[in-house]
Parts: structure tokens; C-alpha cells; sequence
């Protein structure tokens, strides 16, 4: 058969962040770049982040540099990120930040017209660029309107459903556009993925029907490692009610400005538990907390504003124990500032607009005169393909992968706002690898066989009909409902066990899904295309949480709540074995340069 | 638990109908939720395109009893629900299929307009330094999310169909957001009145209406463009002014 064909020197699958940034990048080195994605441009996931975008310009403490930023990221991630990415990221994305400017992004602004930073959870002083609470609009707007005079061919509502190789070589891709469901081959020099992250493969999350890992998934079938799978974040504040929008985040930026944690009790439970590597720096009474969200230098922040996965345990916690709100979360104020500030209600409008639009609009309440109701939800995967530091490429030559969809930077557990400038910084550094990686290449082929086979497989869900046929988001629904409750926010042999003995069956019925109509823009094929990819990385997950006998970070075993000296020197690796099966094995991690760590015992 | 029916268009450019589905609703349900269900119980090939389900992606437009709307900003608790609740394509653009509508043009129009262009930086790291009274009159535009339903409604593009020459509000506003920050030198005046249109507008106001960021289209934005316009282009002094300074 013959397809419609592309070829391009640097083929860029996903149109966030860090796809759009790696395009740039890549087409300014003077290649020719395709960037594929799976919706239309300026809509992917970046969209949605609102606090902003960690970046140590100093503007309103002049206390911070990359250092600080450097060891607040490997504390928040229990020292298993990869020190080098850690290292590049906290130098680099200041000169990130100002490039955005450059391009025409508008951040708020201090009283010297500098870029306004805020506090956030887990970074040492206000580090946070943002404008209001819609900075990944700002962002992937930015960069969107810059990058189409950049001459970079966009292919909209185009999904790769397999990457192609020559050899050990990735040269191209394989997919189908969503409005007529055609084939495609895209052939490249050097692929990049920037596809997001697995948020669909459980029941409550914040993330859109994109992110079905499918970029890790292309990753793992072409031969690449993927990296410390357990680690997935759950954000602490999710909507929980009305239940058709439970799981859409609620900004961290609301307990940045303020806003607290209570339970059923009234009770700011926050204060309860506060880890051991955060006593130092966490304030002693709520007054302190308070001083702290309004910029008080010699404060120390509120428990609220501790990191991510201990909020959303104890805020499971306070579930569990029977101290939650009506609806099944527990309450967030920031309507109590008013007491505090003389135009608090209007003050909230300004320095939280879309949340105050979204709680009007979706539950009915005014976030300026009562309490939100919030829980946790699947954010965000720390895991991803793995990858070299500096280039940013897999194991596989001529595969790349920047922002969510690759792991390193965040260790155990991501801080709020480093996850923008990550796109930023490493979506630059994979366009720029790629693009002279691209340049050292020689022509590559496309096997036939590949393209063939894969078009086989995508189209038989049409060929499956009859009573032995199951719909594809039944499926979807049942492994989303088990990665929930088994592979969750607290975890057991047990019951990551139980998930892994029913992989089987969820596998056997996915090859059984059969779709109606024809393929043109058919939700029901599509979703039965990404159940293969949602499967794998879910299995992955689960595999990579039964090796982890330690609680570190977003991963926590009730049967294990301790941290291990030991499993702190080790990453999980998965890969495809020779035999088509699933390997899990943990390795060691690379020893930190001395100077490094003596940056982090600095900080401590 | 109660019901409702939803009559949803079915089909793609050359032939369709309105098809009724009837679907258990529950209490904070938008329209999104029951597209969502009706697609996984009842038409899994119905084409509906979305993303965030939090009206900050733009992405899931459509017209609901013939209002402009964003499906997942729409609670059903705001419609009547004894008769059913009317769901079609947006109308100014060709149908794809189903709910979908191909709105390339819009992206295609974005590259006509002259980018960003900032002044040289303040600062000897490459900073600027910028009042925040200044940022806040261009915030209001770049809040926009992009959804079009503004450009759906417009009488120009979609009584008139003159696409070819009217970039409609949504790009006004573009254009706005570049000619009102701070640091842009780029001067889109003259491509406003002639390749853009900016006259074809008789500020009815329908694109403030719908704008599901309550962007004040009209007024904030395309207003100051045409006085700026007039100013410029057809201010008798300014002409003779220009003629000496070039």
C-alpha cells in the first residue's frame, strides 16, 4: 500500500510545552521540522497549568539563585531525580523565562516592573513567573504564536501510533490524521517525543482523553527504557463535586495566596504532620504561615505549602479517618483572607480568576464567600522514557523525549512550577540534539513490513463485530476504576498484586474491542487504539510499585512506610525484554558530583 | 436519577440529520457529560472534539439550542429539560462530521498578522521592565482560549461568509493584544483597514456576548483598533504630519 508521506530532517510528536519549544528550536538550528499532534494546536494539557513556572530570576527575593532551586528540586524529589537534569534545569530556566518574554508573553509584574514571581510548595523562596492563574495558557500561547513564523510544518488532529526504525535507528513514524482517518508515514532523522503524560489510565484525574502515554508506550515498543513508572503525582486539590468534574485541578496557587487546608472538624490539619525534612523550614503557627503567603521574608511557609504527595496524603488521611467534607474531599478557604485583607473578596478575583470562573460556573459556589471542596487527583507522571541529561535522547538512537513523557528531573516527586520550565528547558535542549543529530544522518529507509504490520493491527477493531465484539471504553473504564483503587495514592503488595494478576484479562479483552461506523474522526476506534498504549504504561506502573518495597516521594506502601537507605540509590527501569515480556529491574543511579551534593548539605 | 434527550447532529459535509438520544442526567451535569455518555453507551463513532472539560482549552464549541457555547461550560441545570436539548456544529465553519467542525482557516488567518516585535531590552540581562497597569490591558485579550464561537457568531463571517476578507473578532483581538503590549514596535494599522477588514464590523456586539472568557471584544478591543485606524489612516493632520516625518 502506499500512504500519504512526510519527511522532515526532525519529526516532533506533541504540541505542548515542550513540543513546541523543541520545534523552535530545532527549526531556528536550520532543519526542516514536523510537529504532530493529537489535537488541535494550543490545546494540549499546558493549557491547564496555572501556577507558573519556576525560573530563579530573584526578582522579589534576591536571596534565590539556581543553587537554591537545584536542592529544593532534589529534596522535593527525595533525591532520585537525575542530578544533572536537576543541575541544567535550575540554570537554565531563568534565561527561559526571559525568552518567553521576549517572544511576547505578559507576566504580572513587581513593583519595579520586573517579572512577579510567587511562593509555591517546596520551593525556598517565591520563584514562581506567572500571570494570574492561566500561565500555561500564557505559555503554549506564546510559543504557539511565535512558532508558526518559524516555518514548522503543524499537522493537527494527528495521532503516531507506531514509531518506525531502520535498524537500532528510530527514521519515522507511523499514524493516522483523526478527520478522514488516513494513514500517514512520516519519515525523520530524528524524532522527538513530547506527547504528555498517562493521566487516563485512572479513574480520577486532571488530565484530557490525550494523555494515554502514548509517547511512552512508542518509546517502550521501539526498544527504549522507560524510568521509575511508580512515581505518579497526585495534585491534592482535584474538584470532587458535582461528580461530572471530579478530578479538574484546583490551582496550588490558591494556597499560595493563602488559602488553607481544614477538615470536617474545622480543623487545619496540615499542622499534624510535618515531615522531617521540612520541620526546619516549615512556620510554627498559622499566623507565621499567613505572614509567609504575603511576602514576608523572615516567615516560613505554611504546612499547606508542603509538597504534593504529602498533602494528598494527608489529605487521604483525614478521608479515611472520617474527618472529610460532604462530598467526599476535604475543604480549601481562601474566603477566610478576607478577614485579613480590607478588598479580600476582589483581591481573590484578581489573583485567581479562573478558579473563581470555574467553582462559579461548574459547582455554584463563589470561592470568595465559602470553602471549596477538593481531594486528590492523578496529575502528572514523574516517570517517563529515559533519557541522557544533556541531549535528551533515549536509549534508542535518534529518539528523543522532553517535558512529562520523560523522567529524571523530578525524582520521586515534581514541585509545582517546575514542571513549565522543564518544558521549556528540555524542549529546547531535544530540538536543539535532535536538530544535530538530524544533521550527521544520512538517509534512512522505511521498512515496509513495519508500516504494513502496523496498519493491520490499527484496523482490526473494524473487523471484530458480533457478539464476542466489546465496546473499547468499557475496557478503558474497568482498568481505570483498578488502577485507582489498587495502584492509587497508597499502595500494598496486596493489592498491586491483584492488579497485576488481572493484566491478563484486560489484555485479552482489549484484543477483542470491536468499533462501529467508518474512520472518519471516530471516537470509538481512537479509543480502542490508545487502550494498547494506556494498558502498557498502566502495567508498567504497577510492576515498577510491587518492586518499590519503600514509601518515597508520590509512591506509598502502607506495608512499607519507611524510606530504605538502600532503594534510595536505585531507579526503576522497564523495558522490553527479548521475549515480548515486560522487565522490571532496578539499577543504580549514577553518584552524584561533589560539588552537587555539597550544593544540596548548603541548603539542608 | 431523571432523563433527558439530546438531539445531536449526525453526519459529515455532503448529508446528516438530527438524531434524539435519551441519557440519565445527574445533579452538576454539562452538556459535555452527556455527549461523553451517549458516545460510550449509545454512538461510539459520534465525533465530538475536546480536551480540558474545564473551559480553558476552547476546544469543545458547539451550538446548543442554537447558542454559541462551550459544551463543557454549559450545566444542563441551565436548560430546559422537558423538551430535548438541541445540539449542533458551530455554523461558520465546514462540517467534518458529527459535532466537529474544521476550523483551520482561523490558524491560517493567525499567520497573516505581523508577530511580535519587541523594543530593545531595558536591561543588560535582556529583561524589560513593564508597569503592571500596562500588562493588565493586555491580559484581558490574552485570557482569550480560542474556542471561535466568536467568530461563529459573527454576522460577517457567518451571514455573509467573507472569510477572505475579514479576520473577525477573534483576531481583532489578536491583533489588539500585539498593538497594546507594551513592548511591540510592529505597527498592523494599515493592515487592518486594508487586508483585514477591520471596517466590516458594525459593532453588534455579538462576539462580546458569547465570549466565554468575558472578553469585552467590542469595546476593549475593536473600538480602539478603529479609532486608531481613523487616527492614522484618514486624520487629515496626521496625513500631512506623516508626509514631513515619513
Amino acid at each position: 500500500m502506499t500512504y500519504e508521506s512526510f519527511e522532515y530532517d526532525v519529526l516532533v510528536i506533541g504540541a505542548g510545552g515542550a513540543g513546541l519549544r523543541a520545534s523552535i528550536e530545532a527549526s531556528s538550528a536550520g532543519v526542516s521540522v514536523g510537529l504532530v499532534c493529537k489535537s488541535l494546536l494550543g490545546k494540549a494539557h499546558t493549557v491547564m497549568a496555572e501556577g507558573g513556572m519556576a525560573a530563579a530570576l530573584g526578582n522579589v527575593d534576591d536571596r534565590d539563585s539556581w543553587k537554591v532551586h537545584f536542592a529544593d528540586t532534589m529534596r522535593g524529589g527525595q533525591y532520585l531525580n537525575n542530578w544533572r537534569m536537576a543541575e541544567l534545569h535550575a540554570q537554565e530556566a531563568p534565561t527561559r523565562a526571559r525568552e518567553l518574554e521576549s517572544w511576547g508573553a505578559v507576566f504580572d509584574r513587581t513593583k519595579e516592573g520586573k517579572i512577579l514571581q510567587r511562593n509555591f510548595g517546596g520551593h525556598k523562596y517565591p520563584r514562581l513567573a506567572h500571570v494570574g492563574d492561566r500561565t500555561g495558557l500564557e505559555m503554549i500561547r506564546t510559543l504557539q504564536d511565535h512558532g508558526i513564523h518559524q516555518g514548522i510544518d503543524v499537522h493537527m488532529e494527528c495521532t503516531v501510533i507506531e514509531l518506525l526504525k531502520d535498524g537500532d535507528r528510530v527514521v519515522g513514524a507511523f499514524g493516522y490524521d483523526r478527520e478522514k482517518g488516513r494513514f500517514r508515514v512520516y519519515t525523520a532523522r530524528a524524532v522527538v517525543l513530547a506527547s504528555g503524560g498517562i493521566g487516563r489510565a485512572f479513574k480520577v484525574t486532571s488530565n484530557s482523553w490525550e494523555y494515554t502515554g502514548d509517547g511512552h508506550a512508542l518509546a517502550y515498543r521501539a526498544g527504549a527504557e522507560l524510568m521509575d513508572m511508580e512515581f505518579v503525582q497526585f495534585h491534592p486539590t482535584g474538584m470532587v463535586w458535582p461528580p461530572s468534574v471530579r478530578g479538574i485541578l484546583v490551582t496550588e496557587g490558591v494556597r499560595g495566596e493563602g488559602g488553607v487546608l481544614r477538615n470536617s472538624e474545622g480543623k487545619r490539619f496540615m499542622f499534624e504532620d510535618i515531615p522531617e525534612l521540612y520541620k526546619s523550614s516549615t512556620a510554627d503557627d498559622e499566623e507565621e504561615g499567613w505572614k509567609y503567603t504575603q511576602g514576608d521574608k523572615e516567615s516560613r511557609r505554611p504546612p499547606e505549602l508542603l509538597t504534593r504527595d504529602h498533602v494528598a496524603r494527608c489529605i487521604v488521611r483525614e478521608l479515611r479517618e472520617g474527618r472529610g467534607s460532604p462530598h467526599g474531599g476535604v475543604f480549601l478557604d481562601i474566603a477566610w483572607i478576607k478577614e485579613r485583607l480590607p478588598n479580600g473578596a476582589e483581591h481573590i478575583k484578581k489573583k485567581l480568576p479562573s478558579m473563581y470562573h470555574q467553582f462559579k460556573q461548574l459547582a455554584g459556589i463563589d470561592i470568595t464567600q465559602e470553602p471549596m471542596e477538593v481531594g486528590p487527583t492523578t496529575h502528572y507522571v514523574m516517570g517517563g522514557i529515559r533519557v541522557e541529561a544533556d541531549s535528551q535522547m533515549s536509549t534508542v538512537p535518534g529518539l528523543f523525549a522532553a517535558g512529562e513523557c520523560a523522567a529524571g528531573l523530578h525524582g520521586a516527586n515534581r514541585l509545582g512550577g517546575n514542571s513549565l520550565s522543564d518544558l521549556l528547558v528540555f524542549g529546547q535542549r531535544a530540538g536543539q540534539h535532535a536538530a544535530a543529530y538530524a544533521k550527521e544522518q544520512t538517509g534512512a529507509s522505511i521498512n515496509s513490513d513495519q508500516v504494513e504490520a502496523a496498519a493491520r493491527l490499527a484496523l482490526e477493531p473494524f473487523e471484530r463485530e458480533g457478539s464476542d465484539a466489546e465496546g473499547p471504553y468499557q475496557v478503558q473504564f474497568d482498568l481505570q476504576d483498578m488502577m485507582q483503587a489498587q495502584v492509587g495514592i497508597v499502595r500494598s503488595q496486596a493489592e498491586i498484586q491483584k492488579a497485576l494478576d488481572a493484566f491478563g484479562q484486560l489484555y485479552e479483552r482489549a484484543g477483542r474491542v470491536g468499533v462501529q461506523g467508518n474512520r472518519e474522526y471516530n471516537a470509538g476506534w481512537h479509543t480502542a487504539l490508545d487502550l494498547r498504549n494506556l494498558l502498557m504504561v498502566a502495567e508498567a506502573v504497577a510492576k515498577s510499585a510491587i518492586l518499590r518495597k519503600e514509601s518515597r516521594g508520590a509512591h506509598f506502601r502502607e506495608d512499607f512506610l519507611e524510606k530504605d537507605s538502600e532503594q534510595a540509590k536505585l531507579n526503576t527501569v522497564t523495558r522490553l525484554g527479548a521475549g515480548g515480556e515486560m522487565e522490571v529491574v532496578q539499577e543504580p543511579l549514577a553518584p552524584i558530583r561533589d560539588d552537587l551534593a555539597q550544593i544540596i548539605d548548603d541548603n539542608k | 436519577m431523571s432523563s433527558a434527550t439530546f438531539r445531536i447532529w449526525r453526519g459529515n459535509a455532503e448529508a446528516g440529520a438530527f438524531e434524539d438520544y435519551t441519557t440519565e442526567v445527574s445533579e452538576g451535569m454539562v452538556v459535555l457529560d452527556a455527549v461523553h455518555q451517549i458516545q460510550a453507551e449509545k454512538a461510539n463513532d459520534l465525533a465530538v472534539r475536546w480536551n480540558c472539560k474545564a473551559g480553558k482549552c476552547g476546544s469543545c464549541s458547539a451550538e446548543v439550542n442554537g447558542n454559541p457555547k462551550l459544551m463543557c461550560m454549559t450545566r444542563l441545570n441551565t436548560l430546559p429539560l422537558d423538551e430535548p436539548v438541541t445540539i449542533e456544529p458551530m455554523q461558520t465553519f465546514p462540517l467534518i462530521r458529527d459535532l466537529v467542525t474544521d476550523v483551520s482557516w482561523n490558524y491560517e488567518v493567525k499567520k497573516r498578522i505581523k508577530q511580535f516585535a519587541p523594543r530593545k531590552p531595558d536591561a543588560p540581562d535582556g529583561s524589560w521592565r513593564v508597569d503592571q497597569y500596562d500588562v493588565e490591558r493586555v491580559q484581558e485579550f490574552r485570557k482569550c482560549i480560542e474556542c471561535f464561537l466568536c467568530q461563529d457568531v459573527c454576522h460577517v463571517l457567518r451571514d455573509h461568509r467573507l472569510h477572505d476578507k475579514f479576520i473577525g473578532p477573534r483576531y481583532l483581538v489578536y491583533t489588539a493584544a500585539l498593538e497594546m503590549q507594551p513592548l511591540d514596535t510592529e505597527d498592523r494599522i494599515a493592515d487592518l483597514a486594508n487586508d483585514h477588514g477591520v471596517g466590516y464590523c458594525n459593532i453588534t456586539k455579538c462576539c462580546t456576548t458569547v465570549c466565554p472568557e468575558d472578553i469585552a471584544i467590542t469595546d476593549n478591543a475593536i473600538i480602539p483598533l478603529k479609532e486608531r485606524v481613523v487616527d492614522q489612516m484618514y486624520d487629515p493632520l496626521t496625513k500631512m504630519l506623516r508626509m514631513f516625518t515619513g
